[in-house]
């Protein structure tokens, strides 16, 4: 009588450790493979992008990134007007984007009530979703004519005795460029970090409220510090679509290869003249050439992601001192 | 705009080729410029001849001259004609020869924006060469000044607004700088996209027009019928007779009349002969595989040929492109015999 029902239970444990061990292996299985899959498909890509782009690695070698030609017709090309186009256009984005956007998700997060943070919130995210041509045409048709008639003549007035911020300007800029992608990559900041910033733990606040801070103090010695990490998240998330953007860019930038020193010359960007002179290039050195520019424009993006994250790992220590 | 075309490619595919499929379709691909005449002329084509279908994408002179070439289409097309290097990979890649086919006739005209003058200017090519290097700076400069004795010029820095992209409408303004100015041939040369010695870039005849009404004093260029459509205003061009031409359907066609063609039709019309021929034309080909292996499909591409060079010639002017002289009809229905 007594030994039945232990036989029957002892036998259910069995067959649910088999089930649950099956399950967790496939469950295994299948997220490696997820997760094979991305790394796979990176590496095709650096793989693709060094074989098609052979003959110029050949013909220039290193020097391909410190020359600063690009001559289609005498088949001279060198990458670094681009890559400066690049890292310049971002680094003015990030310098506009990263204090309103993580000011809005602060606000967004601690200050405002719920059915208005819910209401931008949803707002901000629709920003996201929105195609970058049409940042492109925003930039073209409002932007440039704002910063043409307003913003630019007050920043000389200012700052004109910088050699950043001297000489003509013709509306289409480094400058515009870096202030539309601006634009285009807030939306990411605030809506990643005000999640971050709501997933912060309410005792938290609790307590820094209890030993008598006020309101800003808990938020900015408090939250702020603990939802740091995500926030940086953020903004690296904000930063690779700045290095990446396209359309936008080619629109407002000015296509224009060269070093110059004034933000408000016009410039170009990796991205921008791939896209602009691929279909049309003819001559197999043209297209590996454009094709090294993509490789160029992968390896910038891992080292400025890498140094970011170095600044961001030192500065971080630094405060937990 | 490539993958649009692609897409509209593949979504015309879908919906009218699979009702009849016993039809015949032809897939082409490549320049840009002569793509609404295209696409109306294959589906006029189309009316008349049910059973034949031909695809076109805009994808560009460039990639039109690669994908015929790697055989992936049927047909290429070109702005500009392709070079003998270009022709010798395509005879080791296919085995005989690529045809060229001019289809219809484009011109490429000087916008500027110059506060106070509302009438048309005059350009003489050295003043354009001068304008587009970077050493004619000002609008006062004696080059321009001295063909517009009537005009009181300003003496403010001239901007330059060039395409952005690799361009058909690029390459013929250079070829013209080229022939007219040993300085730009020597430092830039001809090419859909070149190493601009000034100026800003703008993406498309849009990029470039939206450029030079926004800002003062800027100069740039634009295909003739972007610049029609639009209304816009543009300078006339001193031809190779001395007469200063405006841009016309007449005077481009004229401009084509003024070259001896050769037997492969691969011809530079740019400051051409001819006293009102208007000096910055071109014609846009087809690229043709002189050997197709599939019989129904070289016959349909025939027929079309020849329906092109006749009641096609019809159809340009209402989309205000430029129609081929009646010697080049000629000698293109010649052509399409060495079709085999």
């Amino acid at each position: 009588m007594s030994a039945a029902p232990s036989a029957v239970a002892s036998f259910d444990i069995r067959a649910f450790a088999r089930r649950v061990r099956a399950g967790d292996q496939i469950a295994y299985l299948l997220t490696l493979i997820c997760a094979a899959s991305i790394f796979l498909v990176t590496c095709l890509l650096v793989y693709e992008l060094w074989i098609s782009s052979g003959l110029a690695r050949h013909k220039f070698g290193w020097s391909f990134i410190i020359t600063q030609t690009w001559d289609p017709v005498k088949e001279d090309f060198g990458a670094l007007p681009f890559m400066f186009g690049t890292v310049v256009t971002s680094i003015v984005a990030l310098l506009i984007s990263v204090p309103v956007g993580i000011g809005a998700a602060i606000f967004l997060s601690e200050m405002a009530l719920p059915r208005i943070s819910d209401t931008l919130t949803f707002l901000i995210e629709l920003l996201a979703a929105v195609p970058s041509v049409i940042y492109g045409l925003l930039g073209i048709f409002l932007l440039v004519p704002v910063l043409e008639s307003g913003i630019v003549p007050a920043l000389k007035g200012v700052l004109g005795f910088l050699p950043l911020f001297s000489g003509p300007f013709y509306g289409v800029s480094l400058f515009s460029a870096g202030v539309v992608l601006s634009l285009m990559i807030v939306p990411f900041i605030i809506s990643v970090s005000r999640e971050v910033l709501l997933s912060v733990p309410v005792e938290q606040r609790e307590a820094a409220l209890s030993l008598g801070s006020t309101r800003w103090e808990t938020t900015w010695k408090v939250v702020v510090p603990y939802a740091r990490r995500g926030i940086y998240g953020s903004i690296f998330l904000a930063l690779a679509r700045a290095l990446g953007e396209t359309m936008a860019v080619t629109m407002v930038i000015g296509n224009t290869p060269k070093l110059q020193s004034s933000l408000l010359a016009p410039g170009d960007s990796i991205a921008s003249v791939i896209a602009n002179q691929f279909t049309e290039a003819t001559s197999d050195l043209y297209i590996h050439a454009l094709i090294e520019l993509g490789l160029v424009l992968f390896a910038l993006t891992i080292i400025i992601n890498g140094l970011a994250r170095l600044l961001i790992l030192t500065t971080g220590a630094r405060i937990e001192k | 705009m490539m993958r649009r075309n692609c897409l509209a490619a593949f979504a015309a595919v879908c919906f009218l080729g699979l009702p009849s499929f016993a039809q015949m379709s032809i897939t082409g691909a490549g320049a840009t410029f002569p793509y609404p005449m295209y696409s109306k002329w294959f589906d006029e084509y189309h009316k008349i001849h049910p059973d034949i279908q031909i695809n076109y994408q805009s994808i560009g002179s460039g990639g039109g001259i690669r994908q015929v070439t790697e055989g992936t289409v049927d047909f290429g097309a070109t702005d500009g004609p392709m070079t003998d290097e270009q022709l010798k990979a395509f005879r080791e890649k296919r085995g005989g020869d690529v045809l060229h086919f001019p289809t219809v006739l484009g011109a490429v005209v000087p916008i500027y924006n110059v506060p106070g003058i509302a009438t048309d200017l005059n350009f003489t090519p050295e003043a354009l060469a001068g304008i587009f290097l970077g050493k004619v700076t000002k609008w006062n400069d004696p080059a321009i000044a001295k063909a517009n004795p009537k005009i009181k010029l300003p003496g403010n820095d001239i901007l330059v607004v060039h395409r952005s992209e690799g361009s058909g409408t690029t390459y013929v303004w250079v070829d013209f700088l080229s022939k007219v100015s040993p300085d730009w041939k020597s430092q830039v040369g001809t090419n859909t996209s070149v190493n601009w010695p000034v100026g800003i870039g703008g993406k498309g005849n849009e990029g470039v027009s939206g450029q030079v009404k926004q800002t003062a004093n800027s100069i740039g260029y634009v295909e003739l019928i972007y610049a029609s459509h639009n209304k816009m205003a543009y300078g006339r061009v001193r031809n190779s007779s001395g007469n200063f031409v405006k841009a016309e359907l007449a005077s481009v066609t004229a401009a084509a009349a003024g070259v001896t063609m050769p037997d492969d039709f691969r011809v530079s019309i740019t400051n051409p002969a001819g006293k009102n021929a208007y000096p910055i034309s071109s014609f846009t080909w087809l690229l043709v595989p002189e050997q197709m292996q599939d019989s129904g499909k070289r016959e349909a591409m025939k027929g079309f040929l020849k329906w092109m060079l006749g009641p096609g010639q019809k159809l340009t002017e209402a989309l205000e492109y430029a129609p081929l002289p009646k010697a080049v009809v000629g000698q293109e229905e010649k052509a399409i015999a060495k079709l085999h």
